[in-house]
């Protein structure tokens, strides 16, 4: 495990509430649970907050769903630093993760790294300067069989190159969205050059 | 090899639309009522008799551990819960993300089916934060189920209520322990529980539960329809049926692909991944079953059958059938200590001996990696793998122990080798 810590006081908005779109949004997803179980809500409303504060959770949002929830601050304050998908400092507007764990990384994760760490300039846990993209570090994101890959905020790019990899982010600089999923010639998880099974299945998606 | 017809995920690669209309032509949500219209034993009962061994790691008979779950006459006013595990996070393993975004509906169906033979109130399912589209997508399969009347209040007409609810995680890989996932589907750290009381009697909310994989949840609808002994038609005794298999690595063509349990290892492989690069003999090591079960060298690939009790054999495991294949260009000792670091990283934290030892062994790993360490640290290393095996509330403390006491059982000479060349008086 690995010490998080919120952002320090100097970077902390004074205070934080959901929009009241939001705020319906919020109390739709504590119906989804049992009557006075409302703290299972406490992840989805810290990702909603974190959504709705440029992708970083200050701690005046945990407070605010604390007192949503009637949950105690402590108790949310755990669970945003228990787990690493909450930001708990600024990022940029594209959050390039580089999944290194072995099975990307015997596809060549190293190299995706590399090309990611040249084209920005910046390392793992660094946000360039324009504020434009932040770079990190992840855990195996459950795409192996099309490593090596990047998540960038919500969406996967897969079966990378290191060449791809710079095209990806070239788009994304110049405000365009490139297509997610693989990178080369295949759908989704079927072996490249042709699938050896489901022969009959007619594509229409 | 399978044939077409008998596998279950049709649209495994996502060729046709994932929503109601083109499930429903896959034979998805077929007369479901006349399922439902039998006694929950009897689907508990077929259950068993396909021999279903759980398909998230640990290969659990399904239908045993739904028999664990009060029916009617011993409720006592708790509601009971299916606990779907969505939470995919052993590295080499994408399995569930495929069915859930182009086969939800298989997924929604078997929360019904499931949910209604162990007397469940609801199914809650925990999807890993980082599958946000796929998430939407069931989101979206669990609306259009309610819109057409086959689950919420009198599912499929039979007079059943039960609801279906998505939960996303937020990037802990200890969640996918079925304990954790509970304390964190409570709004909690995902820190695991004691065991007992075992969720099937003090689950979430502290009522019944069962907690059950992606896959084990959506092949129930299928082996319902076409009976227990199709399923059993597939695979060796005590090991039946079909799986999904996540093949990556050093192959020419990862993929995943269903196959017939008990497939052997390298007919799985040169069939459907085009074969390890450079040929099989260009083979090294393969980790049969996600990143917690130990590798095999060569000599057991070339003959190993994939199932739960031939990899056991082998002092290995089935796990999730994430098949990670390493050729000879692979630096093995730096693939498991990557491993290594991984189980640090994911470490909750609770208990001592993975706290620190997941630490510990990572960096005695790397210094293997570039031998920078004297030849009886090799012993020390493995002593302290079952110092930590076996001693922690749950299996990551296990998970972290055996791909290093694979490594160590099946490529000693090679860590060795490594000492020896850097320092010949360390090797001594």
């Amino acid at each position: 495990m690995s010490a998080r810590t919120p952002a320090p006081k100097e970077l902390q908005p004074a205070s934080f509430a959901f929009t009241s779109k939001n705020l319906d949004t919020a109390k739709a997803i504590i119906a989804r649970y049992p009557p006075r179980r409302e703290a299972s809500a406490v992840m989805p409303l810290l990702d909603l907050a974190q959504r709705q504060h440029d992708g970083w959770l200050p701690r005046a949002a945990m407070d605010h769903v604390a007192e949503l929830l009637q949950m105690a601050p402590i108790r949310v304050y755990e669970v945003a630093t228990f787990y690493t998908m909450y930001n708990l400092a600024p990022v940029g507007r594209h959050h390039i993760q580089v999944c290194t764990t072995t099975p990307c990384w015997l596809r060549g994760s190293t190299d995706i790294a590399a090309a990611c760490m040249q084209r920005l300039g910046i390392g793992f846990g660094e946000t360039t300067a324009d504020g434009q993209f932040t770079l990190s570090e992840v855990e195996c994101l459950g795409a192996c069989v099309n490593a090596p890959m990047i998540q960038v905020n919500d969406d996967y790019y897969e079966d990378l190159t290191p060449e791809s990899t710079t095209a990806v982010l070239d788009a994304l600089a110049k405000g365009e969205q490139p297509k997610t999923g693989p990178q080369n010639s295949r759908n989704t998880s079927e072996p490249e050059g042709g699938r050896t099974t489901l022969l009959d299945a007619k594509e229409d998606a | 090899m399978l044939r077409d017809e008998d596998r279950i995920f049709t649209n495994l690669y996502g060729f046709e639309h994932w929503g109601l209309d083109a499930a429903r032509k896959r034979g998805d949500w077929d007369n479901t009522k006349a399922i439902l219209d039998q006694a929950p034993t009897a689907i508990i009962d077929e259950m068993k008799a396909s021999g279903l061994r759980g398909r998230g790691g640990a290969g659990f008979p399904t239908g045993v551990k739904w028999s664990f779950m009060p029916q009617d006459d011993k409720k006592d006013g708790r509601p009971s819960y299916l606990v779907v595990n969505a939470d995919e996070g052993e590295p080499g393993t994408c399995k569930d993300r495929d069915m859930m975004r182009h086969d939800p509906h298989k997924l929604v169906e078997g929360c019904l089916i499931a949910g209604y033979a162990m007397r469940a109130e609801a199914a809650y399912i925990y999807i890993r934060g980082e599958f946000h589209h796929e998430a939407n997508i069931l989101e979206a399969a669990i609306a259009e189920a309610y819109e057409a009347g086959l689950i919420g209040k009198n599912a499929c007409g039979s007079g059943y209520d039960f609801d279906v609810i998505v939960h996303r995680g937020a990037g802990a890989y200890i969640c996918g322990e079925e304990m954790a996932l509970i304390e964190s589907l409570e709004g909690k750290k995902g820190q695991p529980r004691l065991k007992p009381p075992f969720p099937a009697g003090m689950g979430v909310w502290g009522c019944p539960t069962t907690v059950n994989n992606v896959e084990s949840i959506a092949v129930v609808p299928t082996i319902l329809r076409r009976g227990a002994s199709w399923f059993t038609s597939f695979g060796r005794e005590n090991n039946h049926g079909t799986k999904v298999f996540c093949i990556s690595g050093h192959v020419n063509k990862p993929c995943n692909v269903e196959e017939s349990m008990s497939i052997p290892l390298r007919e799985l492989i040169e069939t459907h991944a085009g074969g390890v690069r450079g040929g099989w003999d260009n083979l090294l090591a393969i980790i049969p079953g996600g990143a917690s079960v130990p590798l095999l060298p060569k000599s057991i690939c070339d003959t190993v059958l994939m199932d739960f009790d031939a990899l056991r054999e082998q002092k290995s495991g089935l796990g999730t059938a994430a098949v990670i294949v390493m050729d000879k260009s692979a630096d093995v000792v730096k693939a498991i200590a990557r491993l290594s670091q991984f189980y640090k990283h994911e470490s909750c934290g609770q208990c001592t001996p993975c706290r620190e030892g997941t630490g510990w062994m990572w960096r005695v790993m790397e210094r293997l990696v570039t031998g920078e360490a004297r030849a009886e640290e090799i012993d020390m290393l493995l002593e302290v793998t079952y110092q930590v095996e076996g001693h922690t509330i749950c299996a990551l403390g296990d998970a972290a122990a055996w791909p290093i006491q694979g490594l160590i059982r099946h490529f000693r000479p090679e860590l060795e080798r490594r000492i020896l060349e850097r320092s010949p008086a360390a090797a001594a």
